[in-house]
């Protein structure tokens, strides 16, 4: 059997809330299938199984809470999976369990308390969000199951103003903020910045986007932030300790996972991961950002969009400010801003021009790197910013 | 599509982008990217969009014709002549 453990998010995140499973003792499943919906302070995120199989038991009820690490569930593998298990032993190693014990415990009052609940999906979203005790709820609909009438009524009583996500959603906007709290807060206890800057010279790489869009259809056509991703990612390559964790020392990372800073309208900020984003090229890189931005905006991830990523960009984009210095995302190592190009007069082989330049930052942990580490990728980087052709 | 058709296109498309606005009280002089504050990815979300709804081929060149409703207004008419 295959211990089914819920993942972490984010370092940001120590637990969810289990509204849903998606898949029932005897299902098959293989990588990528959801199995449960979790409600997180980053929205309703569905889990993701990595393992092939069928699923033997399911332990957790819906409606618990269940700290990152627990094991949801377990899992009867097929012979692709053992195989995969052998090869790559590390697979399991990397799933950090700080408070194992404790974990433990807490699963067990957790099944003792729960008990079936029969409770619509919108009925459990909604108790979830607004922290309602669906136990302590008659329902009212078939088979006596909760409804969202239910938990309107139940919510009433308590005094306050129902919510739903789908509606605009006050609750949601502040869950996010305390996530990005708390993220930001053990960031600046715990890892000692360095910053670096470096004004790179754009005309070349936004002449080659003008002429790549001129012959894309509109839906096609690649925004300067996905050339970005591509070129931190290739400068990457040659920087593997810039691309790494710091846990009890420096943890190197195999992936380039790029964690992309999206803004909520709302307020706050959700950081979705690209993949491999050496091995994709620009087009890719672009096809990756519309699928997730629009996701992330909407706050509907998978749990694979907001876990493993191995350094951040942030964009400020045009018309902003000028130089951004970021807070790296633990337990990461580096974080890559990207302030507002502008038309500057810049000095050239004796000669005053007109060139697009935007100013490129790294914040670097200290414990990980020295500056003249990130001083030599952000080199790099402007190299690769040159020849946007050969990325 | 009359001046006014396409005005409440784009509401209606700019409405979609950025839920939490109110696109109809754009005055027709505003940048509509800053006063409902969208960034350029929703921004080229907005005008695939309107591409698509509204058959109108945008070529990069042309992003500066679109920043006010007033000149994306007549820029769109212009095309569809």
């Amino acid at each position: 059997m295959i211990e089914f453990l819920m993942p972490s998010l984010g370092a940001d995140m120590e637990a969810g809330t289990l509204v849903e499973w998606r898949k029932k003792p005897g299902d098959t499943v293989k990588r990528g299938d959801i199995i449960a919906e979790v409600e997180t302070q980053k929205g309703l995120i569905e889990i993701e199984v990595f393992d092939e199989g069928v699923i033997g038991e399911l332990l957790i009820k819906e409606g618990a809470k269940i700290p990152v690490g627990t094991v949801m569930a377990l899992i009867n593998p097929s012979g692709a999976t053992l195989e995969r298990k052998e090869i790559t032993p590390e697979q399991t190693a990397i799933v950090i369990q700080p408070t194992e014990e404790k974990i433990i415990e807490k699963v067990r009052e957790e099944k003792l308390e729960a008990r079936t609940i029969k409770a619509s999906p919108l009925a459990k979203r909604m108790a979830a969000e607004n922290k309602i005790d669906l136990s302590q709820i008659q329902g009212t609909g078939e088979e006596d199951a909760i409804t969202k009438g239910d938990v309107e009524n139940a919510n009433a009583q308590k005094g306050k103003k129902i919510t739903n996500s789908e509606e605009k959603n006050i609750p949601q906007v502040q869950a996010i903020r305390s996530a990005v709290a708390a993220a930001m807060s053990k960031s600046n206890r715990e890892i000692p910045h360095y910053y670096l800057e470096k004004r790179i010279d754009m005309t070349k790489a936004l002449a080659w986007l003008g002429e790549t869009n001129h012959k894309l259809p509109i839906q096609k056509r690649l925004l300067p932030a996905a050339l970005l991703i591509k070129s931190v990612a290739q400068s990457l390559v040659d920087f593997p300790n810039l691309n790494a964790t710091w846990d009890n020392g420096l943890q190197l990372k195999k992936e380039i996972n790029i964690g992309f800073v999206v803004s909520l309208r709302g307020g706050g900020i959700i950081i979705p991961t690209i993949h491999n984003a050496n091995l994709k090229n620009t087009s890719e890189i672009m096809e990756a950002l519309n699928d997730i931005i629009p996701r992330a905006r909407a706050m509907k991830l998978r749990s694979s969009d907001l876990s493993d990523s191995t350094i951040t960009i942030t964009s400020l984009g045009e018309g902003g400010a000028d130089v951004v210095f970021g807070v790296i995302y633990p337990p990461q190592v580096a974080i890559i801003g990207f302030g507002g190009s502008s038309q500057q007069a810049v000095v050239e082989n004796g000669m005053l021009g007109i060139r697009h330049v935007f100013t490129v930052t790294l914040a670097g942990d200290h414990r990980a790197t020295d500056g003249l580490t990130g001083s030599d990728f952000l080199v790099t980087l402007n190299k690769h910013l040159q020849n946007p052709e050969s990325l | 599509m009359s001046e006014e058709e396409i005005t409440q296109t784009i509401f209606q498309l700019l409405k979609k982008i950025a839920p939490d606005t109110e696109p109809s009280t754009l005055k027709p002089d505003e940048n509509i990217r800053e006063t409902l504050d969208i960034d350029s990815f929703d921004t080229l979300q907005f005008l695939v969009s309107v591409n698509e709804k509204m058959g109108i081929e945008i070529p990069e060149a042309d992003y500066g014709k679109t920043s006010t409703l007033k000149i994306l207004v007549d820029y769109l008419l212009g095309k569809m002549k």
